[in-house]
């Protein structure tokens, strides 16, 4: 059997598609097919028992000044206040929901290739469902902070759930806002018991491989007594595959529920029914693009070629350039219902957004989430892996001047022009931006030394049956 | 204080090559009578559960529970403090605006039902369960990695020790061993 955890200059297999090859080429498997069981397991959870490579310890250093940035960000705040920020009267909105909404879209791509992809049988999604799960978790963790960063008095966020208190107030229900709470935390909260459900088969399996005893006790613990058998499996799947169901519908509400905080408001550029599918395309279209920009450098970094392959990768660039199209339809239909209303404000309003101070953003937009993803048309381009890192590090700045346009832009000019002002980030609002994706990208790192970042059994059953056992027995 | 066992072991667990002779011994052990038997795999088999005689999954009955009552809780909920606890004029709205009541609703009721899922699951398969007899063969570390095993246990009324040993050894079976408490 050919090693296939060597690239091709050491002899090895890799599975990129020969560029001189004619004709319509084979559609490339899902897997090397020389794997077995054996070799599948030993490859994913070699990631994590393997010797800690010395790029992550680099990382981790870069990544650790980031968290004191995060740190210094987040103490400085409550010592003064938001007033460190640039936001200001009308521009009540700045970096911190900009930066929440950022966040939490990025999170679904995650629920949408682990549930959706899950119940339309695309066996694809395997090899990457894990790692964007735990992509969708890190994310959340980043976008839950900041509406309570930017409470004032943050020391009093649990003000906004329901509890019987000697005041006799209650939270008022017919507010977005308060529907925000709720469909953000139950987001966090089942996408969390998703991932755990998927992980405890897998960490039986590390349990049953590792050769240092605290380690066992550690997997153990985490696999609760996973035996494989069938009563459990029997059970398990019946869960798995509900969660799915359950997580499909609650993906959709979340952002739409997100687009409703602008959308039942009745500021122009904010009042408009396109919201919630448009949210909720642009939140895949995000999510994908931050899934891409993470995959494709782990990937060379742990040589996973045989297990995410271009196949993969092509896919993922696809349902970018699906959802990027949607989100484009979503920007020309708002404008031309402002034109279609004939109303004055919101006809002065799209000017404003098209010609306007922020006109700028607005035109940086369109280059990077309507003309970047339009390369992605071209299979050569979906197949080179640097020029597809590069599309999407385009939407994922696009997809933050998206959120920048809609909030900046519809505030800093509301109905009353005695009221209109700039707004600008200040170093505080950047300093913590810079200082989540620390934390997002820190939490990563500690994922992929300490849990199997592929879903080992989920790989397993791509293996058809007659290959499953090992030749050399252990 | 010596710990009374019924039973001198366990149970036997046989070895098997892959899924097929796994599902094809599931089966003619189950045909033979033996009920209290069980089959570990590395992935889930499609119809070993049937093949062992398994009822179906109780898990969505849990999940409906569930989702009925997050739901529920989460309309009157809302009903009762909007309308009721503390109702507050804004401009003469409904107090009772169902409509608004609605997404808090439905986040509720998808929490509370997949709270059913996995507390459902977890707790029907009784885990956590950090020992677990099977775990006293050796061999059986494979069972997360590539190995096909079927256990019958020493309570079950047909169990005569040499004969089930036996007839393990002639299904197919890869190895036999004694499974200790």
């Amino acid at each position: 059997m050919a090693d296939i955890t060597r690239t091709r200059e050491e002899g090895g297999f890799i599975l990129e598609p020969s560029p001189t090859r004619p004709g319509p080429p084979a559609k490339i498997p899902l897997l090397h097919p020389a794997h077995n069981y054996e070799t599948v397991t030993r490859k994913i959870t070699s990631l994590v028992f393997n010797r800690t490579p010395s790029g992550w310890y680099i990382g981790m250093a870069i990544l650790g000044l980031g968290m004191m940035l995060f740190t210094a960000s987040v103490g400085y705040l409550f010592a003064r206040g938001v007033g460190i920020w640039g936001i200001n009267i009308p521009v009540a909105w700045g970096f911190d929901i900009i930066n929440f909404v950022w966040w939490i879209g990025i999170g679904h791509a995650g629920t949408l290739i682990s549930a959706i992809l899950l119940l339309l049988h695309q066996e694809w999604r395997t090899s990457i469902n894990r790692i964007a799960e735990s992509m969708t978790l890190f994310a959340v963790a980043c976008a839950g902070m900041y509406p309570i960063l930017h409470l004032g008095r943050p020391w009093l966020a649990y003000w906004l759930l329901p509890y019987p208190s000697p005041t006799n107030l209650w939270p008022q229900f017919r507010s977005p806002l308060v529907w925000d709470v709720f469909a953000v935390s139950t987001y966090a909260t089942v996408s969390l018991l998703f991932w755990y459900t998927g992980l405890v088969p897998d960490l039986a399996t590390m349990r049953d491989r590792t050769k240092n005893r605290f380690l066992r006790v550690v997997y153990g613990m985490g696999s609760l007594g996973w035996r494989g058998s069938a009563r459990h499996w029997n059970n398990y799947q019946m869960a798995y595959l509900l969660l799915a169901g359950l997580s499909t519908p609650l993906v959709v509400s979340v952002h739409s529920v997100v687009s409703f905080d602008f959308a039942v408001s009745i500021l122009p550029g904010w009042h408009s029914t396109i919201f919630p599918p448009y949210f909720v395309a642009g939140a895949i279209f995000a999510g994908f693009a931050m899934v891409l920009t993470i995959v494709i450098p782990l990937r060379a970094f742990y040589r996973l070629h045989d297990l995410i392959t271009m196949r993969h990768i092509d896919n993922m660039a696809k349902v970018t350039l699906v959802t990027g199209l949607v989100v484009a339809y979503g920007y020309l239909s708002e404008i031309f219902f402002a034109y279609y209303s004939g109303e004055y404000f919101e006809k002065f309003f799209i000017t404003n957004r098209i010609t306007g101070a922020y006109a700028w953003s607005f035109w940086a937009l369109i280059l990077c989430n309507v003309i970047a993803p339009q390369f992605l048309w071209s299979k050569r381009v979906r197949h080179n892996l640097p020029a597809v890192f590069l599309l999407m590090m385009f939407v994922n700045i696009g997809m933050w001047l998206e959120r920048f346009v809609i909030i900046v832009g519809s505030l800093h000019r509301g109905h009353l022009p005695s009221s209109w002002a700039q707004y600008a980030g200040t170093f505080w609002d950047w300093s913590l931006f810079l200082g989540t994706m620390a934390l997002f990208l820190f939490l990563f790192f500690l994922f992929i030394r300490a849990l199997p970042a592929i879903a080992i059994f989920e790989t397993r059953e791509l293996i058809h049956p007659d290959q499953s056992q090992t030749e050399t027995p252990a | 204080m010596t710990l009374k066992l019924e039973t001198p072991i366990y149970g036997l667990l046989a070895e098997f090559d892959g899924e097929h002779e796994l599902m094809h011994a599931a089966e003619q052990v189950r045909d033979a009578g033996y009920r209290k038997i069980d089959a570990y795999t590395p992935v889930p088999v499609h119809g070993l559960s049937e093949a062992l005689g398994l009822p179906r999954s109780r898990v969505p009955l849990i999940v409906l529970c569930g989702g009925l009552i997050g739901g529920t809780t989460g309309l009157l909920l809302q009903y009762w403090t909007m309308a009721k606890a503390y109702p507050l004029n804004v401009a003469g709205r409904p107090l009772a605006a169902w409509p608004s009541f609605i997404p808090p609703a439905f986040e509720m009721t998808i929490l509370f039902a997949s709270f059913g899922a996995v507390f459902g699951w977890i707790l029907l398969n009784s885990l956590p369960q950090p020992y677990h007899p099977v775990f006293n063969v050796k061999r059986f570390e494979r069972a997360t990695t590539d190995g096909w095993f079927l256990s019958i246990e020493a309570s079950d009324p047909k169990f005569e020790y040499g004969e089930t040993r036996q007839f393990l050894a002639s299904l197919g079976a890869k190895e036999v061993s004694d499974v200790e408490h």
